[in-house]
């Protein structure tokens, strides 16, 4: 059982996934963050692969994610500071990101490496449904990792079972169709998460965009298994001084602890 | 398995919209329905009869069409070959950019779009959208990077006075690619009503093909110019600068399929292909994902994308449409390049003989003329794809 299948098999409900984007603020804070991001309570954590041309994220990450390649951030250099990562993470690490620094690495080695390193699952925005059924996907699953799809409340149902029927380890449920970091209308949302639980889909499903505090948190959870926080972290870290010190705030604050 | 395209058939990408192994459509998920719905939808508006006389008469009564094709009598000579201009300096707004706004604005009325996105370079895409966006009554915003904002004062004073809203790209190298991804979320963001313009052939499937055939009207000119003058349609040689390349995957469009005419390409090389400051994407680029279709991309070993330089906006991109990957790779096409000093030469050049002062970007695409090794038989056309008064401020600097 892959561990996000544990993950979710024991806990249903309130699973905190949050997005930190490798090598920010600092080259070597990323083992540092992973480590305060699990000692404070998050369930999973998703690691961004900066890149350049980030399309779908906006501003906070796409700045964070040209703050790292400025440090010198590469995936080399990322599954270096994973490599020992096993150590110490014991929750779910899933990693995020766009193909083309992939394809530059390899993308038979990428999944390779990725599973060696003890990374459980991979979340690749473009990446479209026909890509990954008639070449990448057999790479992934042959490696044993997960792969998460996105789906927005513009996904029709067929295509939504699709894809829903391809992930594993969990649906990344998209609130709106928008950018990372935008804030959003609950209302709406909360009719789209609706749906989504009267479906009876396959994997459990996590929110992301636009959750950023407790009130956005507790409001998706009423629907579903959990969601992710990514820009507001971010700018916490942006802001804070001392990464342990702002983690462990800005998850208490998420929490209600 | 992949889905690739396996006959060499340039004009018709495969139903996933590859040509060979470039193209497809990387994109994330919040862009899926308006990509899909554009996929089943533009080829079955693009022929339809309605459209058809739609588009044309626009092209015709609005946009000037057909343009000219000139002999450059004093050119030819100098260069001892027979060397036509396909005038696409004459269209309005100055550019061919605007044969592809206006099959796209009807579209976009068709499927019931209220709002338009673009971006621009050098801002003559940006002027043709927001001109048709007038034309149309339709809410314009362009994306332009900041340094493009800079160097093309004038077209970002011309979309201004046209009602259009121009955002300036801050992120990256505050040019065209930035000006891309800019656009390209905003659409995320906004998607239901609103349609992107995509200016070059490239971006995710359909639009390499979709931009391909509405510019394609300039080689079906030729051809029916050709044969008028010549009695024979076919020229041995075209030649057109690239930077996502529509003016010539329109310029190449009806000659792909005919392997004795040679299809050059010429890119910007910046102060050299190998100095650092280049827009050579196929001589340094390697196999990648930019803006949503795999293709040739100017890039670090770590897939990071490269900021390219060219004196000329509209070329300083670091991807090329995917049918010129394909041209490329297939060896179907010539792809040379020049510098940004051969350029301004060739601006000054072509002024001074020919009495048409073109666009920078177009300066590239003569300046490779002398390099092609031309017989006194050979018939040449080049397109010329743009007028230069929106760089007469870098031509003064160097007068």
């Amino acid at each position: 059982m892959s561990r996000l299948e544990n993950l979710f098999k024991e806990q249903s409900k309130r699973v905190l996934n949050v997005y930190c984007t490798a090598g920010y603020p600092h080259l070597n804070s990323t083992l540092q963050i992973m480590e305060s991001l699990q000692a404070n309570g998050a369930n999973i954590i998703e690691l961004g692969m900066p890149y350049s041309d980030p399309l779908a994220d906006g501003e906070v990450i796409q700045t964070s994610s040209l703050h790292a390649l400025s440090n010198g951030m590469t995936l080399q250099v990322l599954f270096e500071q994973l490599s020992e990562m096993r150590k110490t993470i014991h929750i779910p690490v899933v990693l995020m990101g766009y193909m083309n620094p992939i394809l530059q690495f390899g993308f038979e080695a990428f999944c390779t490496r990725a599973k060696e390193v003890g990374v459980d699952g991979l979340i690749l925005p473009d990446l479209p449904l026909f890509e990954f059924e008639n070449s990448y996907g057999k790479t992934i699953k042959d490696n044993g990792l997960d792969f998460i799809f996105l789906v927005t409340p513009e996904t029709p149902e067929q295509r939504l079972r699709k894809l829903d029927s391809l992930s594993s380890g969990f649906l990344y449920a998209v609130s709106s169709s928008a950018t990372t970091g935008k804030d959003k209308d609950f209302s709406q949302v909360a009719v789209y998460l609706e749906r989504l639980q009267k479906m009876n889909l396959k994997n459990p499903i996590l929110v992301g965009f636009g959750i950023k505090d407790k009130q956005s948190f507790d409001a998706v959870n009423e629907f579903t298994q959990g969601a992710i926080i990514g820009s507001a972290y971010i700018n916490a870290l942006a802001k804070g001084e001392d990464v342990g010190e702002t983690t462990k705030q800005f998850l208490n604050g998420v929490l209600g602890n | 398995m992949q889905v690739f395209n396996t006959e060499l058939n340039y004009q018709n990408p495969s139903i996933e919209g590859y040509y060979g192994e470039f193209g497809g459509a990387y994109i994330p998920e919040m862009l899926f329905k308006n990509v899909e719905t554009l996929k089943a939808e533009y080829l079955k508006i693009m022929q339809d009869p309605a459209f058809i006389a739609e588009v044309d008469a626009l092209l015709k009564d609005y946009v000037g069409r057909p343009t000219p094709l000139f002999f450059a009598e004093r050119l030819s000579k100098e260069i001892g070959a027979n060397i036509y201009l396909k005038r696409e300096d004459l269209c309005h707004t100055g550019a061919h950019k605007i044969n592809n706004t206006i099959g796209q604005i009807v579209l976009a009325k068709r499927l019931g779009k209220t709002k338009i996105i673009a971006e621009t370079g050098a801002g003559q895409h940006g002027v043709a959208t927001a001109t048709v966006c007038a034309l149309k009554g339709m809410e314009c915003v362009v994306y332009m990077g900041e340094k493009d904002i800079e160097r093309q004062a004038p077209n970002v004073a011309r979309m201004k006075i046209l009602g259009a809203t121009v955002v300036p790209a801050k992120s990256g190298s505050k040019t065209l690619k930035d000006a891309t991804n800019e656009a390209i979320r905003a659409w995320i963001n906004e998607p239901n009503e609103t349609h992107y313009i995509i200016g070059s052939v490239v971006g995710p499937h359909p639009y390499p093909d979709m931009v391909a055939r509405f510019q394609s009207v300039i080689s079906k000119e030729m051809r029916s110019q050709l044969l008028e003058k010549l009695g024979n349609e076919l020229p041995t040689h075209v030649v057109a600068c690239v930077g996502g390349g529509s003016n010539a995957a329109g310029a190449f469009y009806h000659f792909l399929n005919e392997p004795s005419v040679a299809l050059v390409a010429v890119e910007a090389a910046g102060h050299g292909v190998y100095s650092g400051l280049s827009a050579a994407t196929t001589q340094l680029g390697t196999h990648g994902i930019l803006h949503g279709s795999k293709s040739i991309v100017m890039q670090t070993s770590d897939g990071q994308v490269l900021e390219p330089h060219s004196i000329s906006a509209g070329l300083d991109y670091p991807g090329i449409g995917p049918l010129h990957a394909f041209l490329y790779e297939s060896k179907r096409g010539t792809f040379l390049s020049a510098t940004d000093e051969e350029a301004l030469a060739s601006a000054f050049h072509i002024s001074q003989i020919e009495g048409i002062i073109p666009a920078l970007e177009t300066a590239h695409a003569f300046s490779v003329l002398p390099k092609l090794g031309l017989k006194p038989s050979d018939v040449v056309v080049v397109c010329l794809s743009g007028r230069g008064d929106k760089d007469l401020a870098t031509y003064m600097e160097h007068l």
